[in-house]
């Protein structure tokens, strides 16, 4: 069962990072696509856990766990740039 | 031991001068000459040992793979120079305490100067050739720091440059000359090479051999045509002339000849090249010295002169010619030397060197004149000084050697450069000391003080006695040298002032007439000689480095104008060409490895990287957007990592992701936001055809790789990790332990560029750019909300969580995926993220961590695991285990590697934030914001808030 459940759950997360990928191409405006690459991000956090689950090992987790921790940073930045141009002020 | 320290005593030495200029200047100059005479003490104590014909072997291996060891060895002709170079050495310091004056750095002098004498020594008791190489740049390098030393002279920067360029140059010709004898000797140690002459002489590559190693000996020495270089060298004080171009620098190449005399000379070849160089040298340097006005110059081009004279009789060949050579050499330095502190006592206290402007002096300054008047009277040759004992020599080896078959050819010519020789010594006699007292000096001369008349003074008596007593007080030690250049040829002969009516005295009393002669009459041959062509050596030399620089710049220029385009254009094609030559000239059957299959998941990545890959090019010209693109890729490389496993490489991805992307946003801010199109359409075209190909060609070469079994690494590093490095994360154990080394040198490195950037960012604040970021508006609009609630509320509540996933990772490291590099990244990126909530002023105040210090902490924690390692006997940073069992704990496995895991965390931390503080500085210095005193823009719990007045 949990064989195909993960199979599923990694089909949609791919599903989802190619629409990410197909809304950071269509835009329209910057915002779109830093939001298009931030849910990337989320997305690659469920694939992370998925594929450790599937391999049976614990070593990807702190991968997932830094993108968790980190991944909204680079959105901060970016917004950050686009609202007052200095991030660090 | 002891010829180690009699080398060493010097360079040790050279650090004292520097610091006790602080005591003071009598302090700084009895420092130099403690070392000094320490290292001659221990020589002299040698000397009966050498006398009896011992020589001394000192000898420790360096790089034995490369036939460079350190090996000394001391003979008779080792001894003699050694003996010259540190007790002439003696007397300019003692000579330039009085002589440099009250605004001169005195301790810099000195600590040159020992510098100097040290590579000096190194080089005539070097037994091995690539050692003796190195004392020779050595003596290059230090010579240009002492002739350069006046800095504000122009002259001085210029003589300094031209000294290096051609002994510089003529070192490396000297290099591939060493390289090659030591080729065919099969050893570079001299003693080797020195019992192969026969099958050396034989050698196809003697003769490239033997022109390379005369090219570095006459650059050196100062041979035509690369005499000119002296001349100018003259712009430095006077202690630096007296001592480089009388006993030591310019004696290098006489004593590399001497050295290699028992090897190369014999030959035609030899003869040919070297007897004619000198002999030109000696004829054109007492040429041009009579007609110098300069003192120094005069001096300088009476050097070169009585260079090519001691160069000539090495190249005659004969033992009897090379022992005239040696006692030259001990003459010449004796008279050169206390005529070149003469020349400067005469400028420093009548105000000029120019002989046009001086006469008289023998009333003014007596005893100077008189000791002038005694080492010119040698230079020029007169009898009962030693000048003359050597000349005679030289005159009859000349008279008695035939060149080209002609016999009369060397004696006319050396009698015609003695001629020059007597005038120009006499000039410097008449012209500065004799004749009235003139009005104008610049100065009112008198004589100097002691110290200052003492040093020449002493060599005046060695001139005087040796003159007298020529076999009692320099017999043995020239029999000595002779047998030590000739390899142990016992030749009868004795030094004397007489030996009857020959040939040679007759050429000396017609050089005595014709030199007296031409100076009676100076004023007619001076227009003779103006009306004469002179071609100017400087302007030549300066034309040929103008001309060298143009062809170099051109060169660098077509390749990397600063155009990346070109730059990376330039630089994949020959990539391209490379890897073509290679594929083409090599099998290139497709691999024999069996293909994994590909998963749906992975195809997608593949998608997702090239689709990045695309998005980045279509987008490139919008910065910003390009940089998000970017980051997509760093996203897919790291979950790469994770497929691929390589965990310790996803994490560091993902950590130095997001610190570029912040460092990118940092410098974007003030640059333009979009590039501008500035290729052409063709142009594009060749861009993109060769980045399609580099790409091609790095994807087929990665297939190529990974579709053949071959022995990797990986196996013998998973087998030590546990065994020799006490931790199963094989990454992190090569970092800290395998490759710990490699580490240590890389966090220096990460510890240099944050400083640098540091540097130059300061730098930049105060200089034109700061003045241009004062006047910088921003761009684009900037939104109200500075410092947002949500964005402080979550940062603040990530804070704690962040620092300690970072010591997690940290103490995990040495077994499972981790380590202080990542860690050290990861706590960054929490401090960082608090700077861009709450701004700069804000969290700095809260943060005062001095990142300089941290930087600097960690590699002196790391440097000291390492240190440790070495206390304990075993070899730099070997890493130990230790395992202890606590109470409530448990076991606990503590490695060394830790600690130098600290050093690496500590120094990422540091290089990071002053890296990431220091460019946000950039933004704060341009917008003028005030520094904000609350962590947010709107805060419910302040006082001020509820009252309504925010």
């Amino acid at each position: 069962m949990i064989d195909h459940a993960l199979d599923f759950g990694l089909a949609a997360v791919s599903l989802a990072l190619l629409l990410n990928l197909w809304s950071l191409f269509r835009g329209p405006t910057t915002m779109d696509r830093v939001l298009a690459v931030d849910t990337m991000v989320i997305n690659v956090i469920a694939l992370i856990v998925l594929f450790g689950i599937r391999e049976g090992s614990m070593l990807y987790f702190e991968a997932a766990l830094l993108f968790a921790m980190f991944g909204f940073v680079s959105t901060v930045a970016y917004c950050r740039f686009v609202l007052r141009g200095n991030i660090i002020e | 031991m002891s010829l180690l320290l009699i080398v060493l005593l010097p360079f040790i030495g050279a650090l004292f001068p520097a610091l006790m200029i602080r005591v003071g200047r009598n302090a700084s100059a009895a420092a130099a000459f403690f070392a000094t005479s320490l290292a001659f003490v221990l020589l002299m104590s040698h000397a009966p040992a050498l006398f009896r014909g011992e020589v001394l072997q000192a000898g420790w291996e360096w790089l034995p793979g490369l036939g460079l060891n350190v090996n000394f060895l001391l003979d008779g002709l080792g001894f003699f120079f050694a003996a010259l170079i540190l007790g002439i050495g003696l007397l300019i310091i003692v000579y330039a305490r009085y002589y440099l004056s009250k605004d001169d750095p005195v301790g810099v002098f000195y600590t040159y100067l020992l510098l100097f004498q040290g590579a000096m020594v190194g080089i005539v008791v070097s037994d091995n050739v690539l050692l003796l190489l190195i004392f020779w740049e050595l003596t290059s390098l230090s010579s240009f720091l002492l002739i350069g030393y006046w800095k504000h002279l122009p002259e001085g920067r210029q003589g300094a440059r031209m000294a290096l360029a051609v002994t510089g140059a003529g070192g490396l010709a000297m290099i591939a000359g060493m390289l090659l004898i030591g080729d065919i000797a099969g050893s570079y140690d001299l003693s080797v090479i020195l019992q192969r002459a026969e099958s050396i002489q034989a050698s196809p590559q003697y003769l490239p051999a033997l022109v390379l190693i005369l090219i570095g000996c006459f650059t050196k020495s100062a041979q035509f045509p690369f005499h000119f270089w002296l001349p100018h060298a003259m712009a430095a004080p006077t202690p630096v002339s007296a001592y480089l171009h009388s006993a030591t620098m310019v004696k290098a190449g006489l004593f590399l000849m001497a050295r290699m005399w028992p090897v190369l000379s014999g030959t035609e070849a030899w003869f040919y090249i070297v007897a004619t160089t000198g002999l030109v040298t000696m004829t054109i340097g007492a040429f041009i010295a009579l007609f110098k006005d300069d003192l120094k110059g005069l001096l300088a081009y009476s050097t070169v002169s009585h260079l090519g004279l001691v160069t000539m009789l090495f190249g005659f060949g004969t033992p009897m010619a090379a022992t005239a050579a040696v006692f030259h050499v001990l003459n010449h330095a004796t008279f050169k030397a206390a005529l070149f502190m003469s020349a400067g006592i005469v400028d420093h206290e009548a105000g000029t060197r120019d002989v046009r402007r001086l006469g008289g002096l023998m009333h003014l300054m007596p005893v100077t004149a008189t000791l002038a008047m005694v080492a010119g009277a040698s230079m020029a040759g007169l009898p009962l000084l030693n000048g003359f004992l050597s000349k005679e020599m030289m005159l009859h080896e000349a008279a008695s050697t035939a060149w080209l078959g002609q016999g009369w050819v060397l004696g006319t010519a050396a009698t015609i450069a003695a001629c020059f020789s007597v005038a120009y010594s006499f000039r410097f006699i008449a012209h500065v000391f004799m004749g009235p007292i003139r009005k104008d000096y610049p100065h009112h001369p008198h004589d100097p003080p002691l110290g200052m008349w003492i040093p020449p003074a002493v060599l005046v008596v060695l001139v005087v006695l040796i003159g007298l007593f020529p076999d009692t007080l320099a017999g043995p030690l020239v029999a000595m040298v002779a047998r030590a250049v000739t390899g142990g040829q016992v030749l009868d002969y004795h030094l004397a002032q007489w030996h009857g009516f020959t040939p040679a005295l007759g050429m000396s009393v017609v050089a005595i007439v014709v030199g007296t002669l031409l100076i009676r009459s100076y004023p007619r041959v001076r227009a003779l000689w103006t009306a004469g062509p002179h071609p100017e050596a400087k302007r030549i030399f300066d034309g040929l480095i103008t001309g060298a620089v143009d062809i170099a710049q051109r060169l660098t220029h077509g390749v990397h104008n600063g155009s990346m385009q070109r730059y990376l254009a330039v630089m994949l094609s020959a990539m391209l060409l490379l890897g073509y030559f290679v594929f083409a000239s090599s099998p290139n059957a497709p691999g024999t490895r069996a293909l994994m299959p590909a998963s749906a998941v992975a195809v997608v990545g593949w998608v997702l990287l090239m689709g990045a890959c695309l998005a980045l090019v279509l987008m490139h010209q919008q910065r910003l957007l390009a940089l998000v693109v970017v980051g997509v890729i760093g996203l897919i490389v790291s979950i790469g990592f994770v497929y691929l496993s390589a965990p310790d490489l996803a994490l560091t991805q993902i950590s130095v992701e997001v610190v570029t992307v912040i460092l990118m946003l940092l410098a974007l801010n003030f640059l333009p936001k979009r590039s501008p199109r500035e290729s052409s359409t063709v142009r594009r075209l060749r861009d993109a055809g060769l980045a399609i190909a580099a790409g091609l060609g790095v994807g087929g070469a990665a297939w190529a790789v990974m579709t053949r079994d071959a022995e990797t690494l990986s196996g013998y590093y998973l087998e030590q990790s546990v065994a020799g490095g006490g931790g199963s994360n094989v990454v992190n154990v090569i970092l800290v332990d395998f490759r710990g080394f490699d580490t240590f040198g890389e966090i220096i490195v990460l510890g240099i560029a944050a400083l640098t950037i540091f540097a130059l960012l300061d730098g930049l604040m105060v200089s034109a750019a700061g003045r241009r970021l004062q006047s910088w508006r921003p761009d684009q609009a900037r939104a109200a909300d500075r410092h947002p609630m949500m964005l402080a509320v979550a940062t603040r509540a990530m804070l704690p969580l962040a620092l300690m996933v970072g010591i997690y990772i940290f103490l995990r490291g040495h077994n499972v995926p981790g380590g202080g590099f990542i860690a050290g990244l990861v706590v960054a990126v929490a401090l960082i993220v608090q700077y861009m909530a709450s701004g700069f002023g804000w969290a700095a105040h809260r943060m005062k961590v001095d990142y300089h210090a941290l930087i600097g902490a960690g590699v002196l924690v790391a440097a000291a695991t390492g240190l440790g390692a070495l206390v304990a006997g075993f070899p730099f940073l070997t890493s130990t285990v230790w395992h202890l069992d606590l109470p409530l704990l448990g076991e606990l496995h503590i490695a060394s590697a830790m600690f130098f895991d600290t050093g690496v965390f500590l120094v990422v931390v540091g290089a990071t934030m002053l890296a990431l503080a220091n460019l946000s500085r950039l933004g704060r210095h341009a917008e003028h914001l005030l520094v904000n005193r609350e962590p947010m823009d709107v805060d419910p719990s302040r006082p001020s808030f509820a009252a309504g007045e925010h």
